[in-house]
């Protein structure tokens, strides 16, 4: 009957009162909505990161680029969080590796930002200016996945609420199905960027040729994430 | 002659201790759902909780007090020896009062109806013997302790999910909680004041006939429906609000029905918790003045009114620390979730307090609370802690009991 630190953390001779508090497990649902907050907003950073980058203004971008890195620790840190908080006691009325998981590709989100913003300014890369406009085209419809993903994320709560029936349902599919849309978008897009880059590779040097696919194919898996993190939704959904 | 005042007023003493202690500690679980889920400010939470914690005791907490102040021991055992109960009881109250001291220091999570119940039959069986015990009438309430949390739970799940059913899940939810919720508050009122009156009220001298008692309470439902339907339609969305959160006006619509299931969580913990710390007193009153014992006079009022107050003050002292402290930390409990766990649980312990069983109304609430995460409610319970708290009545029972033959001893020594 050993009590643990949380139901000792309240002025001792009250911790009678605490029996009820301490029933609830915290809830990962607010966590869950600010960390896909934290994730959009790290993948944001991006826009202007390329366009500084596009711009030549190397300051601006490192300045950016720390600022990606602060947003994606912290979703990393609340990511962990999260994760000490869900002990397997838990009783939810969704399965707690469907959160896991979601938590996970929410974070990837982040991860891929940082990833892509670090390979830019580590080699110093520039984005040839013939395929500068698609590109940053492209890169816009990604950050519209994330952000799709966030207004979906949000709905928890709200489908929480009702037990994951009815309206709320209803309305978080058709989100999805949005973010679908957009990801579709973005495939298409990038085969476009591809044949831009394709065209005039000859004229370039062939390391950067490779990275600059690279760099296309990690800000495409931002909204690959972003359209993962729709599945693990609709999975929640489902149950 | 003196020994008798001696008695009572240890009695008192006693009772008011354990009294005190039910409102500091016990009450902020009835009253924290509403201020956590700012339906009541701490203010008006206090104040809503002393009117009806009083008017509990006092209206409806007369069988409980009945049962543990005659129910449990055997009178006829302990006929020629009066003095033995006297010490018993007051060794009861003692021991209660310390080993809840001693539980919430420890943060231990126990209940003060299984510490008295412990208590009493720890002196009766080792005290007084074995045949003592009416084991009949405690197994009754040892069953009520498995059943009660079941029957809340089972009931808030009900409650629950018609709110899904009926408001949550449609497209239009705050036009659809206008409509429906003031069925709740009829319900609530009803079902708390039927109770009341026909199984409580008989202690303090009022009797209803049955089709009195149905109408009283269906006037008093449909007026206090007809209240809250007023002050419902009052409610005005707030978009901006609304936009972050879909229910968040729907939720503002509940909480004005949590203030009517507050008090009734109120006045039920008051009906049956009061008896844990005036029933000893009771009987020691009774035996005192009369010189034997199982003498079958009423619960004097003034006793139900002593332990109103005792709580009230409690309340008064230290409820408001604790009600923050809790309320703060039970946000999951939205007025939507804690309308339906409060209802259940209120209905369910007045009933018990109705039939005269004395039973934890903080196991009931968690029962409550555990049927509301049935419904797929609750975002989260930690299982491990409702484990443990269902299982402190093992060490509990025992506890109390070994407390209460040493304080027996004691005063059987000591004491005239």
């Amino acid at each position: 009957m050993a009590a643990d630190s949380r139901s000792n953390d309240c002025s001792g001779t009250f911790a009678l009162a605490n029996l009820l508090a301490n029933i609830f497990g915290s809830s990962p649902v607010m966590p869950l909505e600010k960390h896909v907050d934290i994730a959009y907003r790290c993948t944001r950073e991006l826009i202007a990161f390329f366009e500084a980058a596009i711009a030549d203004d190397w300051d601006t971008v490192t300045e950016i680029r720390g600022r990606i890195e602060v947003l994606e620790n912290e979703a990393d840190d609340l990511k962990k969080e999260i994760r000490m908080h869900l002990p397997k006691s838990l009783f939810m009325p969704v399965p707690r590796e469907d959160l896991l998981e979601l938590l996970l590709v929410q974070d990837k989100m982040a991860n891929r930002a940082k990833d892509v913003s670090g390979l830019v300014l580590g080699r110093k890369m520039r984005i040839p200016p013939t395929i500068a406009v698609k590109f940053l085209e492209f890169l816009r419809r990604c950050i519209d996945a994330a952000k799709q993903a966030r207004r979906s994320v949000r709905e928890l709560d709200e489908l929480f609420t009702t037990g994951f029936r009815g309206a709320e349902v209803s309305l978080v599919a058709s989100m999805i199905e949005e973010l679908d849309r957009i990801e579709t978008d973005t495939d298409a897009l990038q085969a476009e960027v591809r044949a831009l880059v394709f065209a005039i590779e000859d004229t370039l040097p062939p390391v950067n040729v490779m990275f600059l696919y690279r760099i296309i194919e990690l800000t495409g898996e931002i909204a690959d994430m972003a359209e993962r993190v729709g599945r693990r939704l609709e999975l929640l959904l489902s149950h | 002659m003196e020994a008798e005042i001696v008695y009572i007023g240890l009695a008192v003493l006693f009772g008011i201790f354990m009294a005190w202690g039910i409102g500091a500690n016990d009450v902020a679980n009835a009253m924290a759902t509403s201020v956590g889920s700012r339906a009541l400010t701490i203010k008006q939470a206090i104040l809503v909780a002393a009117v009806f914690e009083f008017l509990g005791a006092v209206l409806a907490g007369g069988a409980v007090t009945s049962t543990i102040r005659q129910g449990i021991v055997d009178a006829n055992l302990v006929g020629d020896q009066p003095e033995l109960l006297i010490y018993g009881m007051l060794a009861s109250l003692l021991a209660a009062g310390t080993w809840l001291l001693i539980a919430s220091r420890q943060g231990w999570p126990v209940s003060t109806t299984h510490s008295i119940i412990g208590a009493i039959v720890g002196f009766a069986a080792i005290g007084i013997g074995i045949d003592a015990v009416q084991w009949g009438q405690v197994g009754t309430i040892a069953m009520s302790w498995v059943i009660s949390p079941l029957v809340a739970g089972f009931i808030a799940y009900l409650i629950y999910s018609s709110v899904q059913w009926l408001i949550l899940r449609h497209p239009d939810p705050l036009a659809r909680a206008k409509r429906y919720v003031p069925f709740y508050m009829f319900l609530a009122a009803f079902t708390i004041t039927l109770v009341t009156l026909i199984k409580g009220l008989r202690y303090v001298g009022l009797e209803f006939t049955l089709l009195q008692s149905y109408l009283l309470a269906f006037a008093i439902g449909l007026l206090i429906a007809i209240i809250g339907g007023i002050a419902i339609q009052r409610i005005q969305p707030d978009r901006k609000m609304d936009k972050k959160q879909h229910f968040h006006t729907v939720e503002r619509v509940f909480g004005v029905l949590m203030i009517i299931t507050a008090c009734s969580m109120a006045f039920a913990h008051g009906s049956n918790d009061v008896a844990n710390a005036i029933g000893p007193l009771a009987a020691v009153i009774a035996v005192a003045q009369t010189g034997q014992v199982g003498s079958q006079a009423a619960v004097p009022v003034w006793v139900l009114v002593l332990g109103g107050l005792g709580i009230v003050i409690g309340l008064a002292t230290f409820g408001r620390h604790v009600i923050a402290t809790v309320g703060e930390r039970i946000t999951q409990l939205t007025p939507s979730r804690g309308f339906a766990a409060e209802l259940a649980a209120a209905s369910t312990i007045v009933i018990a307090s109705g039939t005269g069983l004395p039973i934890s109304t903080t196991h009931t609430l968690v029962g409550a609370v555990l049927g509301v995460g049935m419904a797929r409610g609750i975002e989260a319970i930690d299982l491990r802690v409702v484990g443990r708290i269902f299982t402190s009545w093992i060490v509990t029972l025992p506890a109390g009991a070994i407390l209460s033959i040493v304080f027996f001893l004691v005063f059987k020594a000591v004491l005239p």
